[in-house]
């Protein structure tokens, strides 16, 4: 507990999130406008999946304690599914504002592409999602107290942290590979993206065996990665070449 | 996009309070004009027969199909910048009241109520609570409406010194004695020892230094910065002595009737804004956010021909040379309202104060609705009374909610989305919009969904340390 928990525990979730925010979405207005409304519309989703689980538990037994249990892990698959729908939506959403905006603009061209918007709709998402996992955490963090003294995990804050950092790095990816399939009318790519989410949700149902959760995720997100960059125009040359700060009198490195 | 909404920041104790109330609703009404006022120009600067003040319906016809795109697209870009440049500044003055109330219990404890909400909240039935609470959101709603009508009455019969001390005395009172009780209050939290003389030298220097930037002149950052203070303190005292209940039906009620006094033709609002446009004055130029000073440039652009538009836009734009008077007004009681009053003063009949000479020989140039050429340098304007709701919400959201902090971010997310949503309607209809109606709806809708139904579902996520 204590600051260092505090602290340490903030910068694993946010660190990353926030040097993305910082150095490629805060200069923007528009952009930090789609960050809010994408954390928005996460919200909303979040909203109506806990209405559903809500109402589903006050029509059930409250004392039979695996019905919960599976009424619980029906919301959370619940929840996955209608954050993608809002997803969706928010694609819709984006895809008039740019028509929007194309129409208004002097050289018939939008001050954003459908890709920026893809990947600052994914961190929105992703900061939400982080957000409500774990501010609360955090908070309790600062307060007193021994984690796991009753038999618990000790971890539980430290890994908490990081399943919150790798999701948000996983919102980033999917909404880059939803938006794209969506554009290009590529329906298995959203559909990767739905069975990786359900599936990262899924691997924690087996927290506290922190194994099952976190290392599936990681290279679920090391996967999507790979893929988002692909498909944003990136290639393993590129990669070389920007690892080894090479300018090849051709455009600089793609910078988003 | 230029959005004004000019408020006074209510005062607490007696008439003050309502009387600040009722500016605050004039002034929401006499932003949607400004901010109509706006469009009008912005789109003069294409077409410079089309607008007149207060009637952009009317030109929309007129106006060239091209310059409207080039002006929507203009409209547009401007919008996004100034979007931004409104959200940080509400932004903060919520970081600063979420931190206070976190900290400082003085403002979660409970000491007793105003006297405009005369009925407890401790009965013993839920029916009796909510019966008090109704009346109490009724007692208060009716004394902003009176305090509104007395001040349209003031305005009509040129009662303008009594609302210039007023305002100076309300002013006073902020900077001096609420932040005194802060200070106190914080360093009984944190347990600093201090002695009466540092503190009197503090709040003397906090105070006059805040009458100066917000009456006179001042660093722009410094005048901001205490505007944003003065907000945090009135929702802080909000917070403390409005009880639960009675705080959502005002925040609810508070919002319908802007959305009323704004939009219907017959409203107190409205009325007072007309009143200014026939006597081509500006109106509470002062209890406003600002977020550019563009002084000088106003001074550089004068358009004869808006001498000949309607005369709103002629206010608009002594407005708007006289930003700097505003910005110097821009204080929660005071409010460019005397200000605007001592220009009409100098008008009619000379300086009689000491003035600034700008100001005066800004008065005689012929007034133009130009604000600024180049859009990007016009400044957003928004009132402190939409700064001191939306911190009302989401500090009684960050007291009182069992989610706590995640019922804190949805309220704030939810706020700033209605905030974004006012600045496209206002861009789409170009027509007088309130600021309060969207933002406090969806945070009081979010406020009452994330309490009750998402955090017991996030609790049970994570007591499973499921991840959603």
């Amino acid at each position: 507990m204590t600051l260092a928990v505090f602290f340490g525990c903030t910068f694993i979730a946010f660190g990353p999130a926030l040097g993305l925010f910082l150095f490629t979405i805060a200069h923007d207005p528009l952009r930090i406008i789609i960050l809010i409304a994408g954390a928005f519309f996460w919200l909303v989703s979040l909203l109506l999946s806990s209405l559903i689980w809500f109402i589903a538990v006050k029509a059930s037994n409250p004392q039979d304690e695996p019905l919960q249990k599976g009424l619980l892990i029906f919301g959370v698959m619940f929840s996955v599914l209608l954050q993608e729908a809002f997803r969706f939506l928010y694609y819709k959403l984006l895809r008039k504002a740019i028509e929007g905006l194309v129409a208004l603009s002097e050289d018939g061209c939008s001050p954003i592409s459908i890709q920026q918007m893809a990947y600052v709709a994914g961190v929105g998402f992703g900061l939400m999602s982080g957000a409500f996992s774990m501010i609360n955490l955090l908070a309790d963090a600062l307060g007193p107290g021994i984690v796991g003294i009753h038999g618990d995990s000790q971890l539980y804050f430290l890994t908490s942290a990081f399943m919150t950092m790798v999701l948000i790095f996983l919102h980033t990816f999917w909404g880059i590979l939803f938006f794209h399939g969506c554009e290009h009318r590529r329906w298995w790519e959203i559909m990767a993206v739905v069975v990786m989410h359900l599936a990262v949700s899924g691997s924690t149902f087996c927290n506290p065996l922190y194994v099952g959760s976190l290392v599936p995720s990681y290279l679920l997100m090391a996967a999507a990665a790979a893929w988002a960059y692909l498909l944003s125009g990136g290639s393993a040359q590129n990669l070389w070449r920007f690892l080894l700060c090479l300018r090849s009198g051709a455009s600089p490195q793609p910078r988003s | 996009m230029s959005e004004e909404s000019e408020e006074s920041v209510p005062l607490l104790p007696l008439q003050q309070e309502s009387m600040a109330s009722a500016l605050f609703n004039t002034d929401q009404n006499d932003n949607s004009e400004r901010r109509r006022h706006d469009n009008s120009e912005r789109r003069r600067n294409d077409n410079p027969e089309s607008e007149t003040n207060g009637q952009p319906q009317n030109n929309i016809q007129q106006v060239v199909e091209q310059d409207e795109e080039e002006d929507e697209e203009l409209t547009l870009k401007y919008g996004a910048k100034h979007v931004i440049m409104l959200f940080v500044p509400v932004t903060l003055c919520m970081v600063v009241v979420v931190a206070t109330i976190k900290s400082v219990s003085f403002y979660t404890r409970k000491d007793g109520q105003l006297i405009y909400t005369p009925f407890t909240e401790e009965t013993e039935t839920v029916g009796q609570r909510a019966l008090n609470s109704i009346l109490n959101a009724a007692i208060m709603i009716s004394v902003i409406i009176v305090m509104t009508i007395l001040l349209v009455v003031l305005y009509k019969y040129r009662c303008y010194k009594v609302i210039h001390g007023w305002l100076i005395i309300s002013s006073l009172l902020l900077l001096f004695f609420f932040s005194f009780i802060y200070l106190g209050e914080v360093f009984k939290t944190y347990n600093v020892a201090m002695d009466y003389i540092t503190v009197a030298l503090m709040i003397w220097n906090f105070g006059v230094v805040g009458m100066i930037c917000i009456h006179w002149k001042g660093p722009l950052r410094l005048q901001q910065a205490y505007l944003i203070m003065i907000s945090a303190l009135m929702a802080l005292v909000f917070i403390k002595y409005l009880p639960e209940w009675t705080a959502w039906l005002i925040l609810a009620v508070i919002s319908v009737y802007d959305l009323v006094a704004v939009l219907c033709p017959k409203g107190p609002l409205r009325m007072l804004v007309e009143t200014a446009q026939e006597r081509n004055e500006t109106l509470f130029p002062a209890l406003i956010y600002s977020s550019t000073m563009i002084w000088l440039v106003n001074m550089a652009e004068e358009d004869p021909e808006a001498q000949r538009k309607a005369s709103k836009n002629s206010t608009y734009d002594k407005q708007a040379p006289a930003n700097q008077t505003q910005n110097e007004d821009a204080e929660a009681d005071d409010g460019g309202f005397s200000q605007e009053w001592q220009q009409q003063r100098d008008n009619r009949i000379g300086p009689i104060e000491s003035t600034p000479e700008s100001r005066a020989a800004v008065q005689a140039l012929p007034s133009n609705s130009q604000t600024s050429e180049d859009p990007e340098e016009r400044g957003v304007k928004l009132g402190l009374g939409d700064f001191i709701f939306y911190s009302v919400l989401v500090g009684k959201a960050s007291a009182t909610a069992s989610g706590d902090w995640n019922t804190t971010l949805a309220c704030f997310v939810a706020i700033l989305i209605g905030l974004c949503l006012t600045l496209l309607l206002l861009a789409i209809f170009k027509k007088a919009l309130p600021a309060l109606p969207i933002s406090i709806t969806f945070g009081l809708v979010f406020y009452f969904a994330t309490d009750n139904l998402v955090q017991p579902f996030m609790d049970q996520l994570a007591f499973h340390q499921f991840y959603i």
